[in-house]
């Protein structure tokens, strides 16, 4: 095969079949592996039509999934927005897989292949590969044949149990799916096996050390006593357990094994994404930032030609495009523009650093190798930390940000820092705090078990900043929760102070046995 | 790096998550897709198209901060003018426009296009035809195919698994291709013989053996092209339930616009429905005055004459018609009329007649569409007396009767008009005005 056209040019004009594409791989290659020295998955490059992407986005990007209905609206929604052009469809979708799986839409011109190729194949697929988030949490050589097997799983069960019946276990496991998350690793679950043992040298010790005369002296306070049995319920049920879907999975007394199997299924897939929402930023952000130093790369080597660059100049720019808040386009912070940023600020530091620079980061500042600081970054940081160490008195102010705070209690909102030598520690320290999930997601937990009386699950919403639950769709994800649970579920959103500031509780209607 | 082209996969891999989407909401859809009739032109209903769901019945609900109270942080870009310190007013609602942090979950209402096919389907959802069992009419064939055997070559999508299978079996055991488990078991007996430190020329016979074994399931084929199999499909000429559907329609001058509109929405709908049902519909119109006349669709809803009204002019074409390119053994036949109810008083006993002895016994059903003028307009004049047609035409309806007759005068009775008509019932169509 033939990879070369004339004058060094990948190719020319928009057109493009699968030589071009294994061409303009193999050039990226030799820039994304050879002089980046990025380490990836090799990828799996899949050609789809707008239709088929449509289809991805319903079963989020995964090229299989289980059958749900949910899937199905997204789907619905997805379309008609597609159809009135309200929303374009993503150039690639890009899974965390092994080999890594890209899809790229047919209708991409050679120069958007070769982006997204850059952009997805070689950025996002090293990000997979190296970030320590993805490490310890997902299985990127496990991730295909667990979903072949769940919906396999599913599909058996919705044959024996009935479609209604699944439908019904699935409904109630999604309402749950952020609250079926390991936020940290190495927890030691307690083995009920080992328990018994202990019990029994407990015993062994308390009979050794028998003394009749203990018997005189006067007993403990009742009320202190049920402390300790609480406490001991507590700790055999592994309690309190913020991974609600899991504690269901293990202890929730009613539900059949098939039910069982299928919230662990939405547990464990809830896991694997739970990284990719640590890390959005980030990872757009060393996407874009390997897609635009490839891209330059092969302009300056004359593999692309003038009309191909300011093609892609075009598109990369109104990707990170980051619309004052003014602006009536304004949606937020734009992950691609905020982390392009922050790795292009980087490798400024790391060449030609200023004396703030130097001030704020001496480790980094002109350590001259800027590829091997960024992969340091890449591996080792989430969103929430990488801008608590990583975001610089420039980036903040080139994007003029700002801190507000609104307090209910007060009749107007405050600017609290603006990008300004007094600022820039304020700003920085509050947006890593909006970029940490934990905080984004309601810290829910399963405080206690009633096992003596009607068996009601404890749950408490740890309120911070006073900010409560939305009530409607609390009160609807509690009676999913009491259906799984069987008997009846009370939840307290109370803060530190113990202040509380509703309650809520849902009986078991069409408990699942 | 692989690159794999798959466009030419099968599409519609959320097809089965769709439907299953449809059938959770299908009362909301439903309500929306009658609600959304009202709106369009009914001819446009059979297309399909955008519906509205509240996302209510729909929701997916999560635990959520609430978007209100509390103490919350943004930050913003693009500060032009703020100092530390400086107030700003609140926003109306919802904060500062969300920073980081938040990202409005409230859902509006659920917004989707619907396939034309999911449109109409859901559309007349319980409706039926009266009377389809009583003549299953034979039309012409078309051909359809049909499961004719196996072939050795064609799509990959028709090969067939069990049929290749069992020629691979069959052809493997007749040219004695060894098994796996023989090589294993013979393996096996290897690793035993050394292990006991048997016989050497034994174990290098039993290698040797292995090796012709080895060789032989290289060169036998697991599955040969031989033994690949396809289903073989035949088209086979079947029969086709087809109907042919008569409206008539009184176009003197009585007729005003808004009753022709009314006219036409209905055997919009009728169209609809029957196409639906048959695989082949024909429709023919005639529209009369004092004398009557087939017409094209364009003339039939467009034009206007004047004249007279003799009722029984349409029918008597009708019956030439049947007679002519319909003949009854064939064809499913059905009509629909709509008038003002005016008739030369003379011709009602004709028509009746007509009706009776003619008309109704070749049709699957006959309805009479009685249209009013609009309920502004009525409202300057008197209540009206039941029409002379009305009146004639009663003598018709009854339970065991194949005819039925409905009064509309507004747009949005059609469609319940329509319902009622052919709603699914235990026993035979009722009479009467609505």
């Amino acid at each position: 095969m033939d990879r070369r056209v004339d004058g060094g040019l990948l190719y020319k004009g928009p057109e493009w079949d699968f030589n071009t594409l294994a061409r303009i791989h193999d050039a990226i290659e030799a820039i994304g592996i050879g002089e980046l020295g990025l380490n990836i998955y090799r990828p799996r490059i899949e050609v789809i039509t707008s239709e088929q992407m449509l289809d991805a986005y319903a079963s989020t990007g995964m090229p299989l999934f289980y059958r749900h209905w949910s899937f199905g609206k997204q789907f619905a929604r997805n379309e008609a927005l597609y159809r009135k052009g309200w929303q374009g469809l993503a150039y690639e979708i890009v899974i965390n897989s092994n080999p890594c799986v890209v899809y790229i839409m047919e209708e991409n011109t050679a120069t958007m292949q070769a982006l997204v190729l850059a952009h997805a194949a070689f950025g996002h697929n090293h990000f997979f590969k190296n970030n320590y988030a993805f490490r310890q949490w997902t299985d990127a050589d496990g991730i295909l044949d667990y979903l072949s097997f769940a919906k396999n799983y599913i599909a058996t069960c919705e044959e024996r149990y009935g479609i209604g019946e699944v439908e019904r276990v699935l409904d109630a496991a999604h309402a749950l799916m952020t609250q079926g998350i390991d936020r940290y690793p190495g927890k030691r679950t307690v083995d009920l096996r080992s328990e018994e043992r202990r019990e029994a040298e407990r015993r062994d010790y308390a009979e050794k050390l028998f003394n009749d005369l203990w018997r005189t002296v006067p007993d403990k306070k009742k009320g202190s006593k049920r402390k300790t049995d609480t406490e001991r319920r507590r700790a055999l049920l592994g309690l309190p357990e913020e991974n609600i879907l899991y504690f269901l999975e293990k202890t929730a007394p009613r539900l059949k094994p098939w039910q069982r199997e299928i919230i662990r299924i939405v547990r464990l897939i809830s896991q694997y994404f739970y990284p990719q929402r640590q890390t959005k930023m980030m990872n757009e952000g060393c996407a874009t930032f390997v897609h635009y130093e490839i891209m330059t790369a092969l302009h300056e080597r004359g593999q692309i030609d003038d009309g191909a660059f300011m093609e892609f100049l075009h598109s990369h720019t109104s990707v990170v495009t980051q619309p004052h808040f003014d602006d009536p386009r304004h949606r937020g912070l734009n992950p691609y523009a905020l982390g392009f940023a922050i790795m292009q600020d980087i490798q400024r530091m790391c060449l030609k650093p200023t004396d703030e620079d130097k001030i704020w980061f001496p480790d980094v500042a002109g350590s001259g190798d800027p590829i091997n600081v960024l992969k340091d970054v890449w591996a080792n940081y989430r969103d929430e930390s990488c801008i608590a160490q990583f975001l610089s008195p420039a980036v903040i102010r080139n994007l003029s940000l700002f801190h507000v705070i609104d307090d209910e209690r007060e009749d107007n909102l405050v600017v609290d820092a603006i990008h300004n030598e007094r600022g820039y520690m304020k700003v920085r320290r509050s947006l890593s705090k909006l970029y940490d999930v934990s905080r984004h997601d309601p810290d829910i937990q399963v405080v206690d078990v009633d096992l003596e009386g009607e068996r009601r699950l404890e749950i408490r919403h740890r309120v911070i900043n006073s900010i409560s639950l939305e009530e409607a769709d609390a009160d609807r994800v509690l009676h999913h929760l009491a259906n799984l649970w069987g008997y009846p579920v009370h939840m307290v959103e109370a803060d530190d102070q113990e202040n509380v500031f509703a309650e809520h509780h849902a009986e078991p209607v069409q408990p699942f046995m | 790096m692989y690159i794999i082209d798959r466009r030419r996969d099968t599409h519609g891999k959320s097809l089965a998550n769709r439907q299953r989407f449809i059938r959770r909401a299908r009362a909301l859809v439903r309500r929306a897709v009658r609600e959304a009739t009202g709106d369009r032109s009914i001819l446009d209903a059979g297309r399909g198209g955008e519906i509205v769901v509240p996302s209510d019945g729909v929701r997916e609900p999560v635990f959520r901060h609430s978007n209100e109270g509390g103490i919350r942080d943004y930050i913003l870009p693009g500060n032009k003018r703020f100092v530390e310190g400086d107030q700003i007013d609140r926003p109306p609602s919802g904060g500062g426009g969300g920073g980081a942090g938040t990202d409005g979950d409230g859902e509006d209402d659920f917004r989707f296009v619907l396939s034309a096919e999911e449109f109409i389907d859901l559309f007349l959802e319980d409706l039926e035809l009266p009377d389809l069992a009583k003549r299953q009419v034979i039309g012409e064939a078309k051909d359809q195919p049909r499961r004719a055997g196996f072939r050795s070559s064609g799509p990959p999508s028709a090969l067939s698994v069990p049929r290749t299978m069992r020629n691979s079996l069959s052809r493997r055991m007749a040219l004695r291709r060894p098994r796996r488990s023989d090589i294993d078991a013979l393996e096996k007996k290897i690793h035993e013989l050394e292990a006991a430190g048997g016989d050497l020329d034994e174990i290098q016979k039993l290698k040797l053996e292995i090796e012709r074994h080895r060789k032989r399931a290289l060169i036998i084929p697991f599955i040969d092209p031989l033994d690949v199999r396809y289903r073989r499909h035949e088209l086979v000429p079947r029969p086709v339930a087809q109907a042919v559907m008569f409206c008539l329609m009184d176009v003197s001058g009585s007729m005003d616009e808004h009753m022709k509109d009314l006219a036409k929405r209905f055997f919009s709908l009728l169209y609809l429905f029957l196409s639906r049902r048959y695989t082949h519909v024909d429709v023919v119109f005639i529209r009369h005055t004092h004398e009557a006349k087939e017409v094209d669709e364009q003339t039939f809803f467009q034009s206007r004459e004047t004249g007279g009204t003799v009722v029984s002019t349409a029918l008597e074409e009708m019956a030439r018609i049947v007679e002519e390119r319909f003949p009854e053994h064939q064809w499913n036949i059905y009509a629909a009329q709509a008038s003002d109810g005016d008739n030369v008083p003379i011709d009602n006993a004709k028509t009746v007649a007509l009706l009776k002895s003619v008309i109704l016994p070749m049709c699957q059903y006959y309805a009479y569409l009685e249209v009013g003028s609009s309920p502004e307009e009525r409202s300057s004049r008197s209540p009206e007396a039941p029409s002379t047609l009305w009146r004639a035409y009663e003598l018709l309806t009854g339970p065991k009767s194949n005819m039925s007759m409905r009064k509309v005068r507004d747009r949005r009775d059609i469609y319940p008009v329509f319902r009622q008509l052919f709603e699914k019932k235990p026993g035979s169509i009722a009479a009467g005005a609505s």
